[in-house]
């Protein structure tokens, strides 16, 4: 082999399992070639998680993306012949599982996928050997499938072959990584180095090591799925088929049984989590099976024998245990792939931790990435950007994959919070909002309050309705409308320390920042713009506020959910002849908002500075003194009131605590939260939120954020954008408001949390000319409006101030209206308030 | 204690092997390391009598010929006896044996009355603090190094490791041991003998012929069928062949069907997943045949041919119908 | 028909199958990957313990010596179809250290005396002909001999009928046959039988049994083990027969080479 072994190529793909095999599947498609494919197994199973996969494939998923991923990822399957379907059903024990089915529900009509609830009655009628007495009814999916994944990876690679694009090597392992000045040079193998533009690794369990070698993370921990085959069962062999009965997902034991010809596979998400490294994992020498696949420890699957049993009796209990495995898969601290250049060094993608499910979906987005510089289907969630370096590390993968892994057939609220890796980013005056009852979030890994217990009082005065059903009222409290209304009473002040802060500065800042953003960055010192940064197709990449500090100082702020993202956008972009300098300032400030109508006369108090709207006015920043301490004061708002941000030094920030909230005492000052500050405020507003109204699917145009004109300069995007601007909207951001929360099935006041399905009142989704769904981007309370506030993008037919629509809301419909179509404020839409 | 090696001679009424003469290699080695000066064989049943007159070519000085009336065919126990009873008499330095299935029962007998210790499959000795043994483990995988302290050294070599072959033309005397041997010693025995002949199983057979994807469909075994049969050798099949129901599930080799060790496997159209590939990794050797030489069977494989299953099989039934008939 | 008590003797042995990673002193086996089993052999002569009791009726019982976690082969035969279970052990043995032939054969030849001292005799003890990892060929017929019973080895073939056992060894050949009164010994290697798995019901149940320990003493004979090293590697160089049909001369000549024309 190695006088044929490859010394330069295009682009090197490591690893041969699903995804290794679609990438170079779909880069050979998209036009690349000179593609050498390596794994250190052989083929056409080299030893990876592929080999043992129970290849099965659910398509329903509440996320958006890990769907359209789902989705592509079964076409993919099915358009080479190698996409089974049998149906799946997931099966219901308890009446929080039935409410977690109506859920599913929604998401499938807002996918699109064809689902419908099933009673036990009709569970059994399909699986006659299944113990329907313990059950409460089902979800059932006929377009669920079984894959050969295997198969599929040898069409790629043939297909890629037949292009003249690809060579692949088996039996070849990577034992280093060359990076020079940042970029990816070279692959070193035990078969001789090959010299490369492009590196891809996709090797799944592996890929850490890998991404070690080059000196970056990948951040996945290869963890234990146990399975077990039971064998041989009568009813299964007389099919005659690898699949005749659907799959059974056992939702509240997180279980699910499977057919595999004559035998029942079960495999669990049930027990303990079991965690190794990639350096842990056997060589193939070493391995009995593979090196995936390690000696089951039974007793961690004991229990969910006996549910097994339970649910199947009459098929499982003859049969035998054949085959059981610890099989290793791969695992992610939020659960989404790793997908997209790691940062850190240029050229080097990552394609890992990828299920089955999702694997030639997410290849494909790769590829397109590699490619065209953004994929079709918003990567914002399995972008590898996403992470901040505390983030990164085996110990906050480990934490955060042990408290998921028993969720993987969970049931996860909408506005879950962790409870691992708690209180590592916390402001200089946590005791202060602790004291006051803060009920924190995390943001960015910063706790932020969300609402204070201590303003428990408020409800009553301000006569805030609880919310009835307990699902909508989890990870909620009515404290954050009371916050809500005491600060449009008088003033509030908001902790905003997780704010992410970026300083540019240098010769070429403006030059720099012109070509990032939408709107025009050459404002006077002073002042600030808040702008779109686009990508290459002229969606969001992020929206930002800049403000401008000197000649060639910009202050960038942006959110604690984007800040990885932006800051790996911004480094990407720097020129290379130094005249830009990037700092990442978030650990220097802290930042406290002051919003309200009696915010002036607290900071009367504060600064002898004149802050009246003559000599500060909306949209500007001063540096001002609170006594002997410098702060930055930017006024601006998230919330539609009067007041500032205040930029505070780290070591001040506490002193600054105290003196606004001693400042604030005689004007009834609150501390407020982020309910308030995300979203009811926010909401009513109508302003926009970066992953929720803002991604890379939606251009501003849609958002409402165009600006009658466009900047001569060019930017990233601009293209695109003035084609957006050109073509006129396919879909318009509304915000709509619920005008009757009553569940028709059970008469209970219900509470949208986002992520719902708008629908005509003919009940049909509404798909858009670019065929996207009419969702639910934000849900919350309007306090000030005394409305409950959506917000969606509509075509333009519907997008009608007064047009009647409805929301599909655990499988119930609830009447909905248009009340804003683009960006008008619902509340004070001439932001009166605001600029007073 | 005398300085004699004592070698027991693995015969099957009166017939030997090559193995049979490698533990004299290892007495000629231990002779080598200092453990004792001479070798002498011992001959069990009269019907091996004519065994000794050669067996000075092996390094042996004295062959000890074993009389009983009760010392017709193998007997584990009575052999195991004598060796005791040897061992008791001549108080030799030390027995040794190959390490054959009899060889290690015989001295697991003898090492057991003697109450002596007994290491089994030996690859190399040196003289220590006591002596100073290599011997295989795992069935050769691993090699473990102990020490052996004991008045008599039991021993039997690992078969294949020491030479079988004469070392000169020396003749060895002979003398005459005749054992004590009660009934009960010669309970265990050879009663009877049966050659496997017909009904071939998976399990049992010397030649599995196997199936995979690569096969395509149940008509497609046809030819398999037909070398399995020329061969006196069963049919095997992947998974994958059952799942499509091309063949029962009584034929699946691997993790979830069989496990086997025959002679030879032949893998027709099998990639070689790993599931399968511990159903048969036992098997001495493994012929694939395969369409693609990348495949994982193939690189695993002692031999390999590469081509289309449905074109291979015929001729290489009517090469063995042709060699037959020319025979 | 007389009903069978049988004895199976087992050991806990890291599950063979892939190259064996030594601990860094050379002492021990790195068995985290590789998870135990019963030695294979024995895992027959649990199999055909099971079947004899299926067909005459009567018990089987499990029996080993080692550490606190050979619980778990043990338990693996009752979720098979044993009927009982004993353990023997001691402190020397943690961590899967073994004791020598000598001791090990004592230790449960021993331990066989005191069940049959309360219980009765076994009619047939079954062992395995030589265990997977340390590969002495000798425990049982020890245990045979202190127990004064007839054994033999290498059995892949067990009829019982009128108190006699007729057990079958594989020669080159075809089969020797040995006739054996009971109580009688055996030792059995794989291809006996094809072990079964353990159902559900099974491995549920054995987690449930009570599993009477005992203590044995160790009393150490002369073969001291002192380190391990991997034997050298054998590299499969697949030899290329051919290529389609031509290749047939060929590979008949491998099967007259391999005598199996």
């Amino acid at each position: 082999m190695s006088s044929d072994f490859p010394t330069t190529a295009r682009v090197v793909v490591i690893g041969a399992g699903i995804v290794g095999n679609a990438v170079v599947g779909h880069l050979a498609e998209l036009g690349w070639r000179d593609i050498v494919q390596i794994d250190k197994g052989p083929l056409p199973n080299p030893g990876g998680s592929t080999g043992h996969a129970s290849n099965f494939i659910f398509p329903v998923d509440h996320n958006r993306e890990m769907a359209m991923l789902n989705l592509d990822s079964q076409r993919q399957y099915a358009e080479m012949g190698v996409n089974t379907e049998c149906g799946g059903i997931e099966v219901a024990r308890t009446p929080e599982r039935m409410e977690e089915l109506r859920r599913r529900m929604v998401s499938a009509k807002n996918w699109g996928i064809e689902s419908r609830l099933v009673t036990p009655e009709e569970i059994k009628e399909m699986v006659p050997f299944i113990n329907s007495d313990i059950l409460l009814g089902g979800f059932y999916t006929p377009s669920v499938s079984v894959v050969d994944s295997l198969r599929a990876g040898t069409i790629f690679r043939e297909r890629a072959q037949a292009l003249g694009a690809l060579q692949t090597f088996a039996n070849v392992e990577v034992e280093d990584m060359i990076v020079e000045d940042g970029v990816i040079k070279a692959v070193v193998t035990d078969h001789g180095r090959i010299d490369a533009d492009y590196v891809v690794v996709a090797c799944g369990v592996w890929s850490p090591r890998i991404a070690a070698m080059a000196g970056v993370e990948i951040p996945l921990t290869p963890a234990v799925h146990q399975m077990i085959d039971v064998g041989p069962i009568p009813i299964l062999e007389a099919t005659n088929m690898e699949l005749g009965f659907p799959i059974i997902r056992d939702m509240d034991t997180f279980c699910y049984e499977r057919q595999s010809a004559g035998s029942m596979e079960v495999g669990s998400y049930a027990h303990r989590p079991i965690f190794m490294t990639a350096d842990e994992i056997p060589s193939i020498k070493e391995s009995r099976l593979s090196p995936t696949e390690l000696p089951i420890t039974m007793e961690d699957f004991d229990p969910q024998l006996e549910q097994a049993l339970e649910l199947m009796p009459d098929i499982l209990s003859t049969a035998e245990i054949k085959y059981a495995i610890n099989g290793l898969l791969s695992l992610t601290p939020d659960g989404f792939p790793l997908i997209g250049e790691i940062p850190g060094v240029t050229n080097l993608w990552s394609c890992a931790a990828i299920w089955i499910k999702e694997g030639p979906g997410a290849a494909r987005m790769l590829a397109e990435w590699m490619t065209h510089g953004q994929p079709e289907i918003d990567p914002h969630h399995s972008d590898i950007a996403r992470f901040y370096p505390y983030a990164r590390n085996d110990h906050h993968v480990r934490a955060r994959c042990a408290e998921h892994f028993n969720k993987t057939y969970g049931i996860v609220h909408p506005r879950e919070q962790w409870a691992s890796e708690r209180n590592i980013r916390t402001a200089p005056y946590k005791d202060r909002t602790d004291a006051l009852g803060a009920v924190y979030f995390q943001a960015g890994g910063w706790e932020r309050p969300h609402w204070y217990e201590s303003n428990a009082a408020l409800v009553e005065k301000y006569g805030v309705e609880d919310r009835p059903h307990e699902w909508d009222a989890r990870w909620w409290s009515p404290i954050i409308n009371a916050e809500h209304l005491a600060m449009k009473e008088n003033v509030g002040m908001v902790d905003l320390a997780p704010f992410v802060v970026y300083d540019i500065t240098g010769p070429g800042s403006m030059a720099y920042l012109q070509s990032l953003t939408v709107n025009n960055v050459d404002v006077a010192i002073g002042k600030s713009v808040y702008t779109p940064m686009l990508d290459v197709n002229g969606g969001f990449r992020s929206d930002l506020t800049m403000m401008r500090l000197g000649t060639d100082s910009y202050r960038v702020i942006t959110g604690a959910f984007d800040g990885p993202r932006d800051a790996f956008w911004f480094v990407k972009h720097l020129p290379t002849d130094g005249s830009v300098t990037f700092e990442d300032k978030t650990s220097s400030f802290v930042t406290i908002g002051l919003w309200g109508p009696k915010s002036r006369e607290v900071m009367s108090r504060l600064t002898t500075s004149d802050v009246s709207n003559e000599a500060f006015p909306y949209g500007t920043t001063q540096e001002v003194l609170f006594g002997s301490l410098a702060v930055r004061l930017f006024r601006i708002s998230y919330v539609g009131e009067l007041g500032w941000e205040i930029y505070v030094p780290m070591e001040n920030a506490r002193a600054v605590w105290d003196l606004i909230a001693e400042a604030g005492k005689e004007s009834g000052i609150v501390p407020v939260g982020g309910g308030v500050y995300g979203t009811t405020g926010r909401l009513e507003k109508g302003y926009r939120l970066m992953g929720a109204e803002l991604d890379g699917e939606y251009t501003p145009v849609e958002a409402g954020l165009a600006r009658p004109k466009v900047k001569s300069a060019d930017f990233v995007g601009k293209a695109a954008y003035l084609k957006a601007r050109e073509d006129g909207p396919a879909a318009i951001l509304c915000t709509l408001t619920v005008e009757d929360h009553t569940c028709a099935r059970d008469g209970i006041k219900r509470y949208m949390t986002g992520g719902e399905t708008i629908l005509t009142t003919a009940g049909d989704r509404i798909v858009d000319a670019k065929g996207r769904i009419s969702t639910v981007t934000t849900a919350g309370a309007g306090p000030s409006v005394g409305k409950f506030l959506l917000m969606a993008y509509l075509t333009p037919e519907h997008a009608v101030v007064g047009n009647d629509l409805l929301v599909h809301y655990m499988n119930e419909t609830y009447p909905v209206k248009v009340v804003v179509a683009g960006s008008t404020p619902a509340f004070d839409p001439t932001d009166a308030r605001i600029k007073a | 204690m005398s300085n004699e090696i004592l070698v027991v001679v693995e015969h099957d009424r009166g017939e030997v092997t090559e193995t049979s003469y490698q533990a004299f290699g290892l007495a000629r080695t231990l002779l080598s390391a200092g453990v004792g000066t001479s070798i002498t064989a011992v001959v069990i049943g009269a019907e091996a009598d004519a065994l000794a007159a050669g067996i000075g070519s092996y390094g042996a000085g004295l062959s000890v010929l074993v009389h009983h009336a009760e010392l017709t065919d193998y007997a584990p126990e009575a052999w195991g006896d004598v060796v005791a009873q040897l061992i008791a008499s001549r108080a030799p330095a030390a027995v040794v044996a190959t390490g054959t299935d009899r060889g290690n029962e015989v001295l697991a007998h003898a090492a057991a009355i003697a109450d002596l210790p007994f290491a089994a499959n030996v690859t190399d000795v040196s003289l220590a603090d006591g002596l100073g043994l290599t011997r295989v483990r795992w069935g050769g995988s691993l090699l473990e190094q102990s020490r052996l302290h004991a008045p008599v050294y039991v021993l039997s070599g690992s078969a294949h490791t020491f030479t079988g072959e004469p070392s000169g033309d020396a003749a060895a005397t002979t003398e005459v041991f005749e054992p004590t041997l009660d009934a009960s010693a010669a309970r265990t025995r050879v009663v009877d003998r049966v050659t496997l002949a017909a009904g071939i199983t998976l399990t049992t057979a010397a030649v599995v012929v196997s199936g995979g994807r690569g096969v395509g469909s149940a008509d497609g075994f046809a030819p398999l069928t037909e070398l399995a049969d020329l061969l006196g050798g069963a049919v095997g099949c992947s998974r994958v062949v059952t799942n499509n129901g091309w063949r029962p599930h009584s034929d699946q080799v691997g993790q979830t069907g069989k496990r086997i060790a025959p002679e030879l496997y032949i893998a027709c159209g099998i990639s070689g997943a790993i599931q399968h590939w511990v159903g048969m990794m036992a098997s001495k050797h493994v012929l694939a045949i395969n369409t693609d030489n990348e495949a994982n069977m193939v690189g695993k494989a002692e031999y390999a041919v590469i081509g289309d299953l449905h074109k291979i099989l015929p001729a290489v039934s009517d090469e063995i119908r042709r060699r037959r008939a020319s025979a | 028909m007389v009903e069978l008590r049988i004895l199976v003797c087992v050991k806990r042995v890291p599950a063979p199958g892939a190259r064996i990673t030594l601990t860094a002193d050379h002492q021990g086996i790195d068995a985290k990957n590789l998870g135990f089993t019963t030695s294979p052999h024995e895992e027959c002569a649990v199999e055909e313990a099971i079947r004899l009791v299926e067909t005459h009726g009567g018990s089987a019982t499990v029996l080993t010596l080692g550490a606190v976690e050979a619980d778990e082969q043990l338990r693996y035969a009752v979720s098979v179809g044993v009927n009982s279970a004993v353990h023997v052990t001691h402190a020397s043995l943690a961590g899967g250290a073994d004791w020598d032939a000598q001791a090990t054969a004592r230790a449960l030849a021993d331990a066989i005396s005191s069940l049959e001292a309360t219980d009765g005799a076994f009619d047939l003890i079954l062992f395995g002909n030589e265990s997977a990892d340390s590969g002495g060929f000798q425990v049982g017929v020890r245990v045979a001999r202190q127990l004064g019973r007839a054994i033999v080895n290498g059995i892949k073939g067990i009829v019982v009928e009128n108190g006699s056992v007729t057990a079958q060894r594989e020669s080159t050949s075809g089969f020797e046959v040995y006739q054996l009164a009971l109580p009688a010994v055996l030792g059995v290697k794989e291809g006996l039988n094809l072990p079964r798995y353990p159902t559900l019901p099974g491995r549920l149940k054995s987690k449930k049994v009570e599993v009477p320990v005992l203590t044995a003493e160790p009393m150490p004979g002369g073969l001291a083990t002192l380190s391990f090293d991997n034997a050298a590697e054998l590299v499969v160089e697949t030899t290329m027969l051919g290529t389609g049909p031509e290749a047939a001369p060929a590979i008949v000549d491998l099967l007259e080479e391999l005598g199996l024309v």
